[in-house]
């Protein structure tokens, strides 16, 4: 943004203010500098070395021998990845559309909206931790729903949906969606505030019907705030492991471990610090690919 | 959503004469708000109301009413489980990050709102591609860090690793809000005889409230929330935060429900206090600074 004045003594100012600018950032670029990049290059580095601190004798430059081990021969990794995909497409899926939903309703007028909004927002400010106190109530079989359920003669006693592989998938789902939902429906209202009435009030006397309004209007409004808050969904809910750890802690049997939880437990427990590195690198250049990819194909910023 | 016909002429009565005498198309009814809206307040509300059960009602007690009510769970969670250190811990990282990322924030937003520099465009093309870096991952170069700089232990560790990860996103909000602040007002300040800085403090900062509501409540919950890098970089139990104190007591082998539900409310409400406050000012803040860029 060029500011173009006439004024002499402003012109002055800006002239005058070329290092400003750079003082301003500084503080920024040098904790980013800092804390994330030169960590992320470290990372990067390690992911080429044998670096092990129980087994210092054998540290050295391994090439790429850490990457060979992750694509070759490491069954976990490929697991923990499928894992994360399917974790990571279910839950953004969901979460979009309910927060849609959410968002769509919560933007309409009514009595007691104010309040609606505030309540059916709030599981955001919740942490993982959190939530997995919560739900750990609800799912347990002597504490949880199930019990006051079956009380009731609704179901049978002793359901415990974390400890089935089959139902911990979407016990767990469950959980993620109460706090993640919020999100969306928060970045979704914001952008909806911005759509003009007259737009809406124009169509429904050309007699368009809701649903075409939506369709016609409202979605091509929404695209770009769709896509960017899916993809940083998609990035937060792959990198976040507050959740699962806590609550399934990647169990029972590595059946709910994603990428990023193998790889904390792999640096921490096994003090592989090298080949934890070289997951690590994996992970970052999955998710830098994925990211690019998708606001390619998905043409964000494009008009419509 | 109502026709307004009295301030649009051109839509004489008669136009939309065939409409009326039946329902207005596409009209959302009250029950089509209701229902929808009704269900998913109980899916939000009944995990609140269980923990609030479970952290009022007596031990050893089924009922799903928090009576008689009692407080004995949170005297165990915030002397005996040492909740009372947590939340000290919690609250003063939480303040930190919220001051560091504000500040740094602030003055990185009006460089980007206001000034063209070399390198303005690699500075935000670096910042997205921050949100890129797995946290989860950084644990252990960012330990390695704090190791050399003797921080391990301490809680400006988690200040800074906070404060690092906020920045980006509240940086590039408050950057967006900025720039929808008339550059004509700072001009006429300066001509007033003001210099930029005061001209900022004076024109610009009352403009931004929304905008640092937003952004330092972001920052406070994010850093209250955080588990992670809590659990990894302090290891002294009276360093720990409330997430970090909360997980042990869901890590015993026989789960103390009573002390997890008050544990819980205590982890809970400072974030849903705040959150009550700015949740107005959030959906503004967004639609203010975010996407438009």
């Amino acid at each position: 943004m060029a500011i173009t004045t006439a004024n002499p003594r402003i012109r002055r100012r800006l002239g005058r203010a070329a290092r400003t600018p750079y003082l301003l950032i500084a503080p920024a670029v040098i904790a980013m500098l800092g804390f994330l990049v030169y960590p992320m290059a470290s990372v990067i580095y390690y992911s080429l070395q044998t670096y092990n601190v129980t087994k210092p004798w054998d540290n050295g430059f391994a090439g790429l021998d850490n990457f060979r081990r992750l694509l070759f021969e490491d069954p976990l990794f490929w697991q923990s990845l499928g894992f994360s995909l399917k974790w990571v497409g279910v839950e953004v899926f969901l979460q979009l559309v309910f927060g849609l939903v959410l968002a769509l309703i919560v933007n309409e007028t009514f009595v007691g909206r104010g309040l609606a909004r505030a309540t059916v927002f709030s599981p955001w400010a919740v942490s993982g931790v959190l939530t997995t106190g919560i739900w750990i109530l609800l799912y347990n079989p002597t504490t949880g729903v199930s019990r006051y359920l079956a009380d009731l003669g609704l179901m049978q006693y002793g359901a415990a949906p974390l400890a089935g592989p089959d139902t911990v998938f979407w016990a767990a789902v469950l959980a993620e969606l109460w706090r993640g939902v919020p999100f969306f429906a928060i970045l979704l209202l914001a952008d909806l505030q911005s759509i003009s009435k007259e737009l809406y009030e124009a169509a429904s006397v050309d007699g368009a019907s809701r649903v075409r309004r939506f369709v016609h209007i409202t979605l091509p409004h929404l695209k770009d705030a769709i896509i960017l808050s899916t993809l940083l969904r998609c990035v937060w809910e792959f990198n976040n492991v507050d959740l699962l750890y806590t609550l399934t802690g990647g169990g029972p049997a590595h059946a709910t471990t994603t990428l990023p939880l193998y790889v904390a437990a792999k640096a921490v427990q096994s003090h592989d610090f090298g080949y934890g590195s070289a997951l690590t690198t994996a992970a970052f250049l999955i998710l830098t690919f994925f990211s690019i990819a998708y606001l390619r194909l998905s043409r964000f910023g494009a008009k419509s | 959503m109502t026709l307004q016909t009295a301030e649009r002429p051109h839509l004489a009565p008669s136009a939309l004469a065939p409409r009326t005498g039946r329902k207005e198309k596409g009209k959302v009814g009250r029950w089509e708000i209701w229902v929808p809206l009704g269900l998913y307040l109980l899916f939000t509300l009944v995990p609140f109301y269980w923990m609030l059960v479970f952290a009022f009602r007596p031990r050893g007690s089924a009922s799903l009413l928090p009576w008689p009510i009692t407080f004995d769970n949170f005297a165990t969670v915030w002397n005996d489980l040492s909740f009372a250190v947590f939340f000290k811990n919690s609250l003063m990282v939480g303040v930190a990050s919220l001051v560091m990322t504000t500040v740094v924030a602030l003055a990185g937003g009006y460089a980007l709102a206001r000034y063209e520099f070399r390198g303005r465009k690699l500075f935000m093309v670096g910042m997205l591609c921050t949100q890129f870096i797995p946290g989860a991952m950084m644990l252990i170069p960012l330990f390695e860090i704090f190791r050399v700089l003797g921080l391990v232990n301490s809680l400006w560790s988690l200040v800074i690793a906070e404060t690092v990860f906020q920045l980006p996103l509240s940086l590039i909000l408050i950057s967006g809000f900025i720039r929808n602040v008339p550059v004509e007002l700072e001009q006429a300040a300066w001509v007033d005889g003001c210099g930029r800085l005061r001209g900022f403090f004076a024109v610009v900062l009352p403009l931004l409230r929304p905008a640092l509501v937003a952004v330092g409540s972001f920052a406070f919950i994010h850093s209250w929330n955080n588990f992670l890098f809590a659990l990894m970089f302090v290891s002294e139990q009276e360093k720990f935060t409330v997430p970090v104190g909360l997980a042990y007591t869901l890590g015993e082998f026989s789960v103390d429900f009573g002390a997890l539900a008050a544990g819980g409310v205590v982890a809970a409400v400072p974030v849903v206090l705040v959150f009550a406050v700015i949740q107005r000012y959030l959906v503004q803040g967004m639609s203010a600074g975010a996407v438009k860029g």
